[in-house]
């Protein structure tokens, strides 16, 4: 059994877009503030915290998840991708952001690194979706400024540029 | 929109578990996929002195046929279920009613008995659980008891689940044939909270209805013989039985009107 006190911090390690992290943590702190205060990855946004808009979805063991309803201690040892490994190596875009790039599916951006996150899972499991089925897996996310018709072009774009790269990271 | 300081442990096994829950009581709280209790964590709703992490016991990660029954472990996420390979011969109402339970992204790591245990009276999970006539198993030091839905859900978020205890599955009965079922809801967004949810059967002459959203917990009515008008005149009287009441998301007489038109095409639909 791991008992952990609220009065101190404690080790947390897990893989984040490839590459071992580190860092302490109470119990009680969030996976996205660990994220983006321990780690400085600050690409995870943090809008309700409480589950319901979705800017702050990861994928953690593969699986597109809120940051804001776990705990950084319950990600020790996991693996976690968050928008920053969408970017190729040197820096570019990846097939995902390129798609939202050139389809304007974006204003403000807040939204955006939740929704790429939750659309990188919806695309590895429905590599050819409808439109209605891409509405249903954007139901999970709110952005306020696009209208979503934006989002769901950029999304077909990059169904297709997917299926057309035979690439299997988006 | 932090949590309050607690202490966490994450146990080994499910004795762990009790053997914490029955040392700390009501100021322990259980988390398994936290998708009902970290938003409740974040808003200080509520205020544990310990937190029991279960969610990667892989003894309560089994969803196993046993007696009749499907039994789902309180390790088992929405997701997993909905991807079970006999879901739609052995649950056909649960694989109707899932897509429905928030997004993708919180099935993930949600949990069916996570669901059950937290009790909305929008919730769908429940509400089948409550139409099935399903069981819960619950485990404490004291040992095991196993209680009928019906009997579980109290009443909003309240269980008959003593502070002690931990919910190790839900069973629900295995459907049998010539049994057939429809679910359906209203809500404001695909995945919000359900305004009004139904679940319907049929099975010869008999017609069962739940719905969810209206009181405090699942109703369910039975009626036998039912046809043509018989079935707008129940469905009326049902509706007036239950009332409702009036809140942000819909009045007391809009949720009345959509058990009367949502139920009688939930009916409708198991006839076919």
């Amino acid at each position: 059994m791991k008992h952990l006190s609220r009065d101190s911090r404690h080790p947390v390690s897990f893989e984040l877009n490839g590459r071992v992290v580190e860092g302490f943590s109470e119990p009680r702190m969030l996976l996205c503030d660990f994220l983006r205060h321990e780690i400085g990855a600050t690409g995870t946004h943090v809008g309700c915290e409480h589950g319901v808009c979705g800017a702050c979805t990861i994928l953690i063991d593969g699986k597109a998840s809120r940051s804001c309803l776990m705990l950084a201690v319950q990600a020790d040892g996991t693996e976690i991708h968050t928008i920053e490994g969408l970017t190729r190596p040197d820096g570019s875009f990846g097939i995902l952001q390129q798609a939202f790039h050139e389809n304007f599916a974006l204003q403000c951006g807040f939204c955006t690194p939740g929704i790429l996150m939750s659309l990188s899972e919806f695309l590895k499991d429905n590599p050819d979706p409808s439109v209605e089925e891409i509405k249903v897996a954007l139901s999970g996310n709110i952005c306020r400024c696009t209208g979503y018709t934006e989002i769901i072009n950029a999304c077909l774009d990059a169904a297709a540029a997917l299926r057309a790269s035979k690439a299997e990271a988006v | 929109m932090k949590p309050a300081p607690f202490d966490y442990v994450r146990v080994e096994n499910v004795d762990e578990a009790v053997d914490l829950l029955a040392e700390h009581g009501d100021d322990a709280r259980l988390i398994a996929g936290g998708q009902s209790l970290m938003p409740m964590l974040n808003m200080r709703l509520v205020r544990p002195e310990l937190l029991i992490d279960i969610s990667h016991l892989d003894e309560l990660k089994k969803i196993e046929k046993t007696n009749g029954n499907i039994s789902i472990g309180a390790g088992v996420t929405q997701g997993v279920l909905a991807t079970w390979n006999d879901l739609e011969t052995e649950l056909p109402l649960v694989a109707r009613a899932l897509p429905n339970v928030g997004h993708f992204q919180t099935r993930n790591r949600g949990t069916v008995c996570g669901s059950i245990c937290h009790a909305d009276p929008s919730s769908e999970l429940p509400l089948c659980l409550a139409l099935l006539e399903g069981e819960i198993e619950l485990r404490s030091k004291r040992g095991s008891r196993m209680i009928k839905a019906a009997e579980f859900q109290k009443g909003v978020l309240t269980t008959d689940r003593a502070a002690d205890e931990l919910a190790v599955s839900v069973r629900f009965p295995v459907t049998t044939n010539g049994k057939s079922f429809a679910f359906t809801e209203f809500n404001h967004r695909h995945g919000d909270f359900a305004v009004v949810a139904l679940a319907a059967s049929r099975q010869g002459k008999r017609i069962s209805l739940a719905v969810g959203g209206v009181t405090d917990k699942p109703e369910v009515r039975q009626w036998e013989g039912l046809e043509g008008s018989a079935i707008a005149d129940a469905l009326n009287d049902f509706a007036w039985e239950l009332g409702g009441s009036d809140d942000i998301h819909a009045t007391a007489q809009h949720r009345r009107q959509l058990i009367r038109h949502l139920g009688y095409k939930a009916i409708e639909e198991t006839a076919q």
